[in-house]
């Protein structure tokens, strides 16, 4: 990557402190995403895929903690800033997508209203202006007639319409990074592809970073420039998504691959690679490796000492057998 | 016909309407109509015994509907369904003994577990229902026998579900589904809830299951590439009808019916890393006002005048049916 990264991660640790001890939900994570760059961040639940993105827009819930680690947007480092001024960030310089699009909407103002109460909030502009601007955007995010459209209320439109508002919502105060959690996963498949064209869309247009959360390959695939796959509030892998998808070096996220069912070459009736046994939970960690009691090829040093992501082709991934020396 | 080559499951014409009428004192002083929702109308195919037929389509299409059609979890409002040449609207066949033969499987595996009850109790609870078992000691053997068939411990009857992954959980819902020894099982997006490595897992056990036990699936799922996986035969739907109904290989390299392509074309594709997509325009109609003629003639780039006046039937032989004017015009 030639740019200046726009958002840097380094060493992220988020902890939740509990009655039997502290869960650590996210471990050492970092990664960096330029300037219009898509990087998408799979895993399966509970891998902290969700946490690594509430954290960065600091909507972290109590008791839930950043313990270590520093963000930094464009620079400048946002994990500790005090509520006030992170929310002054949120929104204006950071926007946020997520799932179910109802719950990102007030159900008793009309999307208009919610639009131009954003815009007059981060930007400095009047009444009229802000409405001009709230229907660009209605448009810019493909709503068919905004002009009929941006007096109505969340429950008139539907689930894709409803989404798109959201995205509409994220793009107000015209943020360097959006920040999206499995925009997609309520929606059906042709609803899908059409939010999927559009945040690729915005992030070429505008030269907006996105960091999209996702459990579905497929939608990385499409989407992403480059992906990190987590596995138990760690990166086992990160790079160029051809390279991850098609030549997948850690073994879980060769085991993941497989464990896709696809229909181009389908082995019909045939078995799917599968992982035997389920993600660790948070108070069970295994030392070294996370991934090594279901590692098919785990040998010594597996056991005794977490990985650090190391170089291969263009990727880093986090397993042993790229070790220079092995011991 | 003999009964060897007798379809398993045979739906005519089924339909089933739902009233979503306002209620009646609204209706008396606001003079508004009784309102019927048509979830499936006009469904016919037939399943053969151990074929796995899969029925896919957005939501709101009628997938599950059919599904609980066929296990008398809603009665029919039209049509007919037979099973193993029984039509299961006559006498007779509402006995425990008939209805062992078919049982289903639900998408939420959090929801379809009594929280409250040990595993081995679920696991029972058809057995001691139907009287499979001669003692409490044969009962424990079966549902030990049970619990090892879908990849479980014996032990693990002692559990509760909150014990359990959503994987392992869906693992407790087929064992108990296979309690009563059934021919058929309705499978209503087993897999949705579940990771994909997790329904890797579920999905390679039923296909096992399949292989040993000889059962018939009808696997209802919005996931294409999974249908593709376990599917003998898919039937497309849309908007409560079947629009194509084709074998999987069929079906996935040459699609025909303009919506099926349509979801085939929306699948993000692993292999097309980076390509731009066409997405396809508009949404699902309201399926309380359903478009004359074509119900995806609003969608479709090829629907002409006939399209938006005449409702196309399915037409052609069960391996590859297709419910379309332009395609029987050969205009596509």
């Amino acid at each position: 990557m030639s740019a200046t990264p726009l958002l840097e991660v380094k060493g992220l640790r988020v902890e939740f402190p509990t009655r039997r001890g502290t869960l650590v939900a996210v471990d050492d994570v970092s990664f960096a995403i330029a300037p219009g760059e898509v990087l998408g961040v799979v895993g399966e639940s509970g891998a902290g895929k969700s946490l690594t993105g509430m954290a960065i827009i600091g909507l972290l819930e109590p008791p839930g903690r950043i313990a270590a680690g520093e963000i930094r947007l464009e620079g400048e480092r946002i994990d500790n800033l005090p509520p006030e001024r992170m929310r002054k960030i949120r929104g204006r310089r950071i926007g946020a997508i997520f799932q179910d699009p109802l719950t990102s909407l007030n159900p008793l103002y009309t999307v208009g209203d919610q639009l131009v109460e954003t815009i007059l909030t981060h930007l400095d502009v009047g009444k009229a202006e802000a409405r001009v601007r709230a229907l660009r955007l209605l448009a810019e995010v493909g709503i068919p007639a905004p002009e009929a459209r941006i007096d109505h209320y969340p429950h008139q439109f539907s689930g894709g319409m409803r989404q798109r508002v959201v995205i509409a919502l994220a793009l107000c105060a015209e943020p360097r990074l959006i920040v999206a959690d499995e925009p997609t996963t309520a929606l059906d498949v042709s609803i899908q592809a059409q939010i999927i064209t559009l945040l690729k869309r915005l992030a070429r247009d505008h030269g907006t970073a996105v960091m999209l959360i996702t459990h579905d390959m497929g939608v990385i695939a499409e989407t992403a420039d480059r992906v990190a796959v987590m596995y138990a509030g760690r990166i086992a892998e990160l790079g160029p998504v051809r390279e991850v998808i098609h030549e997948p070096r850690h073994p879980y996220t060769v085991g993941l691959m497989g464990s896709i069912p696809k229909i181009a070459g389908t082995t019909h009736h045939g078995r799917l690679a599968q992982i035997d046994g389920a993600m660790p939970r948070l108070n069970a960690i295994p030392p070294g490796c996370a991934f090594n009691p279901r590692c098919p090829k785990r040998f010594a040093p597996c056991t005794a000492e977490r990985p650090e992501p190391l170089p291969v082709g263009n990727a880093l991934a986090a397993c042993w057998l790229y070790a220079s020396e092995r011991r | 016909m003999s009964a060897a080559d007798r379809p398993l499951v045979r739906l005519t014409d089924a339909g089933r309407d739902f009233d979503v009428s306002r209620p009646w004192l609204n209706r008396v002083l606001e003079g508004a109509p009784r309102q019927l929702l048509r979830a499936v109308d006009g469904v016919s195919f037939d399943v053969a015994r151990g074929e796995t037929l899969a029925l896919v389509g957005e939501s709101g299409c009628g997938k599950s509907t059919v599904a609980r059609l066929i296990v008398g979890l809603y009665p029919l409002t039209r049509g007919r369904v037979e099973f193993d040449g029984a039509d299961l609207a006559a006498p007779g066949t509402d006995t425990p003994a008939f209805r062992r033969r078919m049982q289903m499987i639900f998408q939420d595996p959090y929801a379809s577990l009594n929280p409250r009850w040990r595993v081995r109790d679920i696991v029972a609870e058809p057995i001691r229902v139907l009287g499979l078992a001669a003692d409490r000691d044969a009962e424990r053997e079966r549902v030990a026998e049970l619990l090892r068939q879908v990849g479980l411990a014996a032990e693990d009857g002692e559990k509760f579900p909150h014990e359990f992954s959503g994987g392992q959980r869906q693992r407790i819902s087929i064992a108990r589904a296979l309690s009563g020894n059934p021919e058929f099982l309705v499978c209503d997006e087993p897999t949705s809830a579940l990771d994909v490595s997790v329904q890797a897992q579920i999905l390679n056990l039923m296909t096992d299951l399949q292989e040993r036990l000889g059962l018939t699936y009808l696997f209802i799922s919005h996931n294409l590439a999974v249908v593709s996986h376990i599917a003998d035969r898919v039937g497309v739907m849309y908007l409560g009808r079947v629009v194509e109904l084709a074998q999987a290989e069929q079906l996935f390299a040459a699609p025909r019916h303009p919506y099926t392509r349509m979801l085939m074309d929306a699948i993000p594709d692993l292999q097309m890393t980076g390509k731009a997509r066409t997405p396809v325009a508009g949404e699902v109609p309201n399926p309380l006002a359903p478009p004359a003629g074509c119900a995806f003639h609003p969608r479709c780039p090829h629907a002409d005048d006939r399209c938006r006046a005449e409702r196309p039937t399915l037409v052609g032989p069960s391996g590859g049916a297709v419910a379309c004017h332009a395609v029987q015009e050969r205009r596509i």
